[in-house]
């Protein structure tokens, strides 16, 4: 492996502005460490090509003086966005073979500040997953594995690929997206930083949507510092995305090292779920201490909705998928199968199209929002909604800065492992993470630890609205605090 | 000023009278330069997809954002209705498949729509009005069109309109005949038209009207409506709404009961057919669009709006009658369109008003519907019939001239005082020509002169010759007291 993708993004950054190396050095390092890991499964379509010509300009960039905040530096896109002239399936063969003429607004911000792209990351189906098993594509194997095990283990999900990625030095940073955890689960599960940021920090526009009140954009990273500035280029108001907020975006890595002193750290009573492992609770203890060292004040805070919001997410985020997934229905791009009328048209794409947990979520979004079970099931998990978010506003009134919790109730499992025989099992992985989605807050995993069998093991922390700086602050005192986690070494390749 | 029953109006039966109950949604395209959700055009007729941007097409990640101009012009149109104007509203999703829909679902207004009740004055007779009340008003996407000719085997899809703005103006059900309901639609037509938010051309599709109809015997409650869809002319809401009425009493009448249900009406066979019964209806799964914030402004934003209203036509056919002292008919004629009402205006500044409405409506309207062109293009200008009505006023020309005259305007066009002065067609007031007109008559037809001392209504004969004497120029009054004095009658 070459050393150069040892590197972290920040390093790396200033590396090619120093002139260490060049930034078609740095590409070609990585598009070598892609194409020897196709066991892992982590791009659905690789952009080596792509990557080099942007590289060679960056050089030229970089040789003049000009270079721009990423310049040359290489990352995954999870295949969720759409890249103009590049392949983009949300890993769904209902777009197979899609070729979007319009690029995504967050990746466009991302070649605005000239970062250069490897490929397309491998995905859960239209992100709808916490294990990567959905994908059309196949699953991604995760670089991490147990202890004297070579079990495949999966990298979490939805954006397990682009997790899998940046944990197996496949790229410097990837972008992910997060409707309910899936940016900080796998980010859990992989040793890796990801954070979702508040709702409407980043543009949706361009971006394949799930479930449009929740989806938000982000990045997974190698560390702290990586994410803050991966985050900054993403972010910015999008006057395409009505729901996309005008505020200024601050530099997040000056918010990198920043001291936790005085930090209110609230501590939920309510996380700490019945039967949760002691290595789990363990994990959160360590937080909580590593904080309190740091100088922030810890204080135990109740947020009594959350045990509802696992179930109201569950109708929530499937009832606009079945309206957000409509649109693909073999007219005017993607599969499409004929019959002897359009409602076979209809009935034939879709069924072939939509894999099985996909058609599972639009059979749950119809039901619960068709005539005498909306008032039931929307309308009430609407009103949940409402409740989780004053829990967090709550909290926040009385002083809290952040709240700590652990990422996952669980370290990564073995694929086929889990929800073959109940997909309620699978959705119990989001259980920590699905709140912030409802309140539409900012959220950052951090590794922290690993498992008795040797996979990593994540913090969460829980910002106020548009706070992500401290977020940034007190997820680099935990990085620093916490033992360090070498990223696995490639026995893929 | 009533919408109970009268009795005219009642439809005779085997069992006896029975009440037509008529509620109506327009859908009336928004006149605006792009689409409601996205920068696309809107310009009527051109080749297929080639007003369709990503978001039209429902393109993978694609979002909406509101054009604030349709915004506006459903504002000003509530206020033309004397609506209640919502502060707040929100767009919601209507979900169902067909080809016509690229997005999967139609972004609409349910339960929140942007202008709630509001009222209209409909006018059936220069002496009859009826109100009709307003439910709401809401904006919504328009749909695509879909083509069946093309191809043998397939269908092909314009997306030209998909995602146009529409006004669903909702009535209640306070109509009670064919008469009305045309009635209605025309006024409300000419409202749109006057506030410039929909040109309410149903040609093209620019207004279609969803037609409820039921009936009862007078005095008991609302009877099952079926709604008629998508009738794309005022004559055909009238046909329907006949034709559908007389199929709702023959079914009671024979003992049966009225399905809800959607139906369509055939203008060719006369009839209407059913569509889908109420078992076969969408459940179109309502819910808040994720992707748009609720619609917000405040008071300041609509008095602003309110500003920019013009004279609207009830207001105008009030001042008309108050400051031109016109009939309520004239009144009611004149401000059909605001183009007319406005070339009035333009002629009667300064002049005999009522002569003006008169040559207006008269000779200018007759002309314009005979020759099927719009007052926009009329060939005489407000300038030059005003010039041909002081003609009259001032005794230039008689009226039977002043038609000759409009003629010559019509055709040839000038300036109507300088035509009169060169082809002398001045009307002769010079009494001694007059009379030594009346005299050469009195001299040839001694026969007729003792017939008119005992018959003074002979002298029409008389006024004839004389001016076939004159060419028509002398002025009639003249001649008359002449005849009369040289007669002795």
């Amino acid at each position: 492996m070459s050393e150069l993708t040892r590197l972290t993004l920040a390093e790396a950054r200033d590396g090619l502005a120093s002139k260490k190396f060049s930034a078609v050095e740095l590409n070609e390092a990585f598009i070598d460490a892609v194409a020897r890991a196709k066991t892992l499964n982590a791009y659905i379509v690789e952009t080596p090509e792509k990557a080099l010509e942007r590289a060679r300009a960056s050089d030229e960039r970089i040789a003049k003086g000009e270079a721009r905040p990423l310049e040359g530096v290489p990352l995954g896109v999870k295949d969720l966005y759409a890249t103009e002239g590049v392949q983009t399936t949300a890993a769904s063969h209902i777009l197979e073979g899609f070729v979007p003429p319009y690029e995504s607004t967050v990746t466009a911000n991302l070649w605005r500040d000239g970062a250069t792209m490897l490929g397309k990351l491998n995905l859960d189906e239209f992100a709808m997953g916490s294990s990567n098993e959905t994908s059309y594509f196949g699953p991604v194997i995760s670089p991490w594995r147990r202890k004297n095990s070579d079990a495949k283990i999966v990298p979490g999900g939805s954006s397990g690929g682009s997790a899998a990625a940046v944990a197996a030095r496949l790229c410097l940073g990837a972008t992910a997206t997060d409707t309910g955890g899936s940016i900080r689960q796998p980010a859990a599960f992989t040793g890796t930083v990801g954070i979702k940021p508040t709702y409407g920090r980043c543009s949706r526009w361009g971006i394949v949507a799930f479930a449009s009140s929740l989806d938000q954009a982000g990045p997974i990273a190698r560390n702290v510092r990586d994410a803050a500035i991966l985050l900054r280029s993403m972010a910015g108001h999008d006057p395409k995305d009505t729901t996309s907020v005008d505020a200024p975006v601050p530099d997040y890595e000056k918010a990198v090292g920043a001291s936790v002193k005085g930090k209110v750290i609230g501590i939920p009573k309510e996380y700490r779920l019945d039967g949760m492992s002691a290595e789990i609770t363990a994990l959160w203890e360590r937080g909580v201490n590593w904080l309190r060292a740091g100088g922030a004040e810890i204080r135990e805070i109740s947020l009594p909705h959350t045990k509802h919001a696992l179930p109201a997410y569950y109708i929530v985020a499937p009832a606009e998928a079945s309206s957000n997934l409509a649109r693909y229905d073999g007219v005017r791009y993607g599969l499409r199968r004929t019959g002897k009328d359009i409602v076979d048209l209809y009935e034939l794409t879709r069924a072939e199209g939509f894999g099985k947990e996909v058609r599972r979520r639009i059979m749950i979004g119809t039901y619960v929002l068709s005539a005498g079970y909306y008032d039931a099931y929307y309308l009430r998990a609407q009103k949940i909604r409402t409740l989780i978010k004053r829990d967090f506003d709550l909290a926040y009134a009385a002083g809290v800065d952040a709240i700590l919790t652990p990422a996952t109730p669980s370290p990564a499992f073995a694929l086929g492992e889990k929800g073959a025989a109940d997909p309620v099992e699978m959705y119990l992985n989001d259980v920590f993470t699905v709140t912030v989605n409802m309140a539409g807050l900012p959220g950052l995993v951090v590794p922290a630890g690993l498992s008795s069998d040797g996979l990593p093991l994540g913090l969460q922390l829980i910002g106020r609205p548009f706070e992500e700086e401290t977020l940034f602050a007190l997820g680099e005192a935990i990085e620093q605090a916490a033992p360090k986690i070498a990223l696995p070494e490639p026995w893929w390749v | 000023m009533n919408s109970q029953a009268h009795s005219s109006k009642l439809i005779a039966g085997a069992t006896g009278d029975w009440e037509v109950v008529i509620g109506l949604e327009i859908h009336a395209q928004v006149t605006s330069r792009s689409k409601l959700f996205s920068g696309a055009s809107t310009e009527f007729g051109g080749a297929p997809n080639s007003h369709v941007s990503l978001v039209d097409a429902a393109m993978p990640g694609m979002l909406p954002v509101i054009n604030e101009e349709c915004v506006k012009q459903a504002i000003r149109t509530g206020l033309g209705l004397k609506a209640q104007i919502n502060h707040r509203s929100v767009f919601d999703r209507k979900n169902y498949f067909y080809p016509d829909l690229p997005q999967g679902y139609q972004i609409s207004q349910y339960k929140n729509p942007i202008v709630g009740e509001g009222e209209v004055l409909v006018d059936l007779s220069p002496t009859e009005q009826i109100k009709v009340g307003i439910e709401r008003l809401h904006i919504e996407q328009d749909a695509g069109k879909l083509m069946h000719d093309l191809g043998a085997n397939d269908s092909h899809v314009d997306l030209n309109r998909s995602g146009v703005a529409l006004m669903e103006i909702v009535s209640k059900p306070d109509m009670r005949s064919a008469e009305e309901a045309k009635a209605y639609v025309t006024k409300l037509r000419t409202i749109l038209r006057y506030i410039g938010t929909c040109d309410g051309n149903m040609e093209q599709g620019s207004l279609r009207a969803d037609v409820n109809v039921s009936v009862r015997k007078p005095g008991e409650k609302f009877g099952t409506r079926c709604e008629i869809k998508n009738v794309n002319s005022i004559r055909f809401i009238g046909q329907a709404i006949d034709v559908e009425a007389r199929r709702q009493i023959g079914i009671l009448e024979d003992g049966g009961t009225i399905d809800q249900e959607t139906r369509l009406y055939d203008p060719n066979k006369g009839e209407t057919r059913s569509m889908r019964s109420k078992e076969e209806a969408h459940d179109y799964r309502y819910f808040p669009d994720p992707d748009l914030l609720p619609l917000e402004f405040d008071q300041a934003y609509v008095d602003a709006l309110a500003t920019t209203l013009p004279e609207l036509p009830d207001e105008k056919k009030a001042r008309f009658i108050a400051q031109f002292g016109l009939s309520p008919y004239d009144a009611g004629v004149l401000i059909l369109e605001r183009a007319s009402a406005d070339y009035f205006e333009e002629a009667a500044r300064g002049r005999d008003a009522k002569l003006v409405a008169n040559w207006v409506i008269n000779e200018l309207f007759g002309r314009l519907n005979k020759e099927g062109k719009s007052i926009e293009n009329s060939p005489v200008s407000a300038a030059q019939i005003g010039a041909i009505v002081d003609l009259i006023s001032a005794n230039v020309i008689s009226g039977k001239l002043a038609k000759d005259l409009f003629e010559i305007v019509w055709t040839e066009g000038g300036d109507p005082e300088k035509i009169v002065e060169a082809r002398s067609m001045k009307q002769v007031t010079d009494t001694s020509a007059i009379e030594k007109a009346v005299d050469e008559i009195i001299a040839k037809n001694p026969d007729k002169v003792e017939q008119a001392k005992a018959k003074p209504t002979m002298l029409g004969w008389f006024v004839g010759q004389v001016m076939k004497a004159t060419g028509g120029k002398a002025n009639p009054q003249a001649a008359n007291e002449i005849l009369k004095a040289k007669l002795g009658i």
